[in-house]
């Protein structure tokens, strides 16, 4: 018993001294994750200038990071404000930065280049953006030029919409129990491909919307062993385009992380599709696609926006195909700016090396998300 | 005094499977009723007892005057199938009996199941129509009956058959016409029928094409009205890929036909080639000169 209570007090004392320890000298890291200026070191090189605004940018100190930038009387604190965050409500609206990273690019005495990479923490994983900072020495000490993208401006106009939108009214509680309900849209695969891949089984395809009325899709697909015993079931889950209007094609990507292709006799596809209220506007033009070749090999674009509201969130979808048609490779990109009306917005899709020396062609589609609205 | 509790059917199955309960000629029963119907049963004997009726889904209870004759009225028992009937007193053993209540002839009601409630023109056999039919009380009508379905296009074509039930089921299939619009499919039996309305689309596009103007630094791009193989318009909201190749690089826009037709703006580049498809469904190509 009076053991005991030796060692508790023992513990409540150290517990006081290591919470006046850490309160009195914290550490570098921990105080930068409060918002303090812990990770902050004294700019006296181009990298570290352009590393203290990264880590500005990171904790949202947004004043001191505007009031650090050697070009700042050029435009305003909201204004810097709004070329990170965006404009409009999008991707990073709400999300945060993860961490950023420095490259130097060119240094000479009075001034240099630097590589900013932000990494952005949004729902759909990591997006990354990338700015190239040129850096003057003042005094002392270097400051960062930022590379302003303002607000893009909509000149004045009326854009004519006379959107289509269907809306479903499903059979209640009080009908026959024989009468119909409203048919499922009906769709079909048009398209279907395993391929083994390092990481697993990868089943890629095309879903096509056959019928008269908008459909909500998914896929999932289940590996059958010997036996017919199941290996596994998977979903397309966002790597789709959940929303598919009358004769509209999809591609989708299931992922079987670790399985083998070896150990699979068959695969049982289970395509899914419901009646959703939908819009057939945005129309969104893919325009300059460009297959880039390795290294670094990408599909890259511009996203028009031809219609007059704002897109929030665009979604793109890339499918890839061999000189005989067949698909060979689906990726995505979610575009972290707002698609303003008439105004293109760049995408970059990423293709495995292995698979860029296959490709022959390509086709893209674009999922939209717009705040207030469906799918 | 009629009730459903379930564990009266438990008893009287037990008070039958009682030894030396066998049975006995004093209950006079009818062989079967219709559902619905009155029916009466006599007993031989004297004093007080309890009557059971116990089928599956009802059980009726009847304190009894031995010896008379019970009567019950018009709906006391409604469910058909096989009922068992108990009669214990305290001076006797118990009688027990048995008869049938079967469905009514005549239908009173047609569930009618239609299936799909919308499909494209032309399919052979696409449409199929499965009714049972029903009597006043919701019993299957066993006996065979005849059945008409017909189903009318809205342009007035009609297809009719006669399907006879068959263990109070009948079903058929229809084909869907080569004209869209809603159709009306109705089952009749017995002076009643049900009507269901099922929705004939357009199939796919067929004969796609479009044709190409200068608009300023763009091409305006333009479909005929688009229609399937039968003529019926492709409704609006369907949607049309353009899709422009030049010097290695593409542009892709799809757009909803709007009033039948799909139109949009593209970049000009001398030597361009221009497609258009709806779905699997190609349609012409144009090369742009200008």
């Amino acid at each position: 018993m009076k053991t005991g209570g030796l060692l508790a007090g023992i513990l409540a004392a150290a517990t006081v001294a290591l919470v006046v320890l850490g309160t009195v000298w914290p550490a570098r890291s921990a105080l930068a994750y409060t918002g303090g200026q812990g990770l902050l070191r004294s700019s006296s090189t181009p990298e570290a200038a352009v590393q203290n605004l990264g880590d500005e940018i990171r904790t949202q100190a947004w004043q001191r990071a505007y009031d650090s930038l050697a070009n700042k009387a050029q435009f305003t604190e909201p204004e810097f404000v709004g070329d990170l965050t965006g404009y409009y409500p999008n991707l990073r609206t709400y999300s945060g930065v993860d961490h950023v990273e420095v490259f130097p690019l060119h240094a000479s005495d009075n001034d240099a280049d630097v590589q900013l990479k932000i990494y952005w923490a949004t729902v759909v994983g990591t997006s990354v953006s990338t700015r190239d900072l040129h850096v003057v020495r003042n005094g002392d000490h270097w400051e960062a030029e930022w590379p302003i993208v303002k607000r893009p401006v909509v000149p004045p106009q009326v854009i004519p919409v006379n959107y289509l939108r269907w809306d479903v009214i499903y059979r209640g509680p009080g009908d026959d129990w024989g009468a119909q309900d409203v048919e499922s849209p009906h769709v079909r695969i048009v398209d279907m491909h395993p391929v083994q891949r390092a990481e697993g089984v990868v089943i890629l395809g095309e879903l096509l919307n056959e019928d008269v009325v908008p459909a909500y899709v998914s896929v999932t697909a289940t590996l059958l062993g010997d036996n017919q015993a199941p290996i596994g079931t998977e979903g397309s889950f966002d790597k789709i385009s959940h929303l598919l209007l009358p004769k509209q094609v999809t591609p989708f990507f299931i992922q079987f992380p670790g399985a083998s292709l070896s150990a699979v006799r068959s695969i049982r596809m289970t395509p899914f599709s419901t009646l959703v209220s939908a819009s057939a506007d945005p129309v969104i033009e893919i325009d300059n696609q460009r297959i880039n070749p390795a290294p670094g090999a990408s599909l890259s674009g511009q996203l028009i926006n031809q219609s007059g509201q704002v897109v929030n969130v665009a979604h793109v979808l890339g499918t890839f195909y061999d000189s005989t048609g067949h698909v060979v490779w689906i990726a995505d990109q979610y575009v972290d700016h707002a698609l303003l009306p008439q105004t293109a917005v760049p995408f970059d899709i990423h293709i495995p090396e292995d698979l860029a020396r296959k490709i022959s062609s390509e086709r893209a589609v674009v999922a939209s998300y717009t705040a207030g609205g469906s799918l | 005094m009629r009730t459903r509790a379930p564990w009266l059917l438990t008893g009287v199955a037990a008070l039958a499977a009682l030894p030396g309960l066998a049975q006995s000629g004093g209950l006079t029963l009818p062989n079967k009723i219709e559902a619905g119907a009155a029916f009466s049963i006599q007993s031989s004997g004297t004093g007080k007892g309890t009557l059971y009726i116990a089928g599956l889904g009802q059980v009726l209870e009847r304190d009894v005057q031995v010896g008379e004759t019970v009567q019950f009225p018009a709906g006391a028992l409604y469910n058909a199938g096989h009922y068992m009937v108990v009669l214990t007193s305290a001076n006797a053993p118990a009688e027990t009996g048995a008869f049938d209540v079967v469905p009514e002839s005549k239908p009173a009601d047609i569930s009618f199941l239609a299936r799909p409630s919308r499909l494209a023109v032309g399919i052979h056999g696409g449409i199929t129509g499965a009714v049972y039919l029903l009597d006043a009380y919701k019993n299957l009508v066993s006996a065979p009956t005849p059945v008409d379905f017909q189903l009318t296009s809205a342009s007035g074509e009609t297809q009719s058959r006669t399907v006879n039930t068959r263990d109070g089921a009948a079903w058929t299939e229809m084909d869907s016409t080569a004209k869209q619009g809603a159709d009306n499919f109705v089952a009749r039996s017995g002076g009643i029928s049900s009507t269901r309305v099922i929705g004939q689309v357009p199939g796919d596009p067929c004969g796609l094409k479009m044709s190409a103007k200068p608009a300023g630094q763009q091409v305006q791009l333009e479909t005929d009205p688009v229609r399937d193989c039968s003529g019926n318009a492709v409704p609006d909201g369907t949607i049309v890929t353009f899709t422009e190749a030049y010097n290695g690089t593409q542009s892709t826009v799809d757009v909803p036909l709007k009033r039948g037709i799909a139109q949009v703006e593209m970049p000009a580049h001398p030597g361009a080639t221009i497609t258009v498809a709806s779905g699997v469904i190609l349609g012409n190509q144009i090369r742009w000169e200008r």
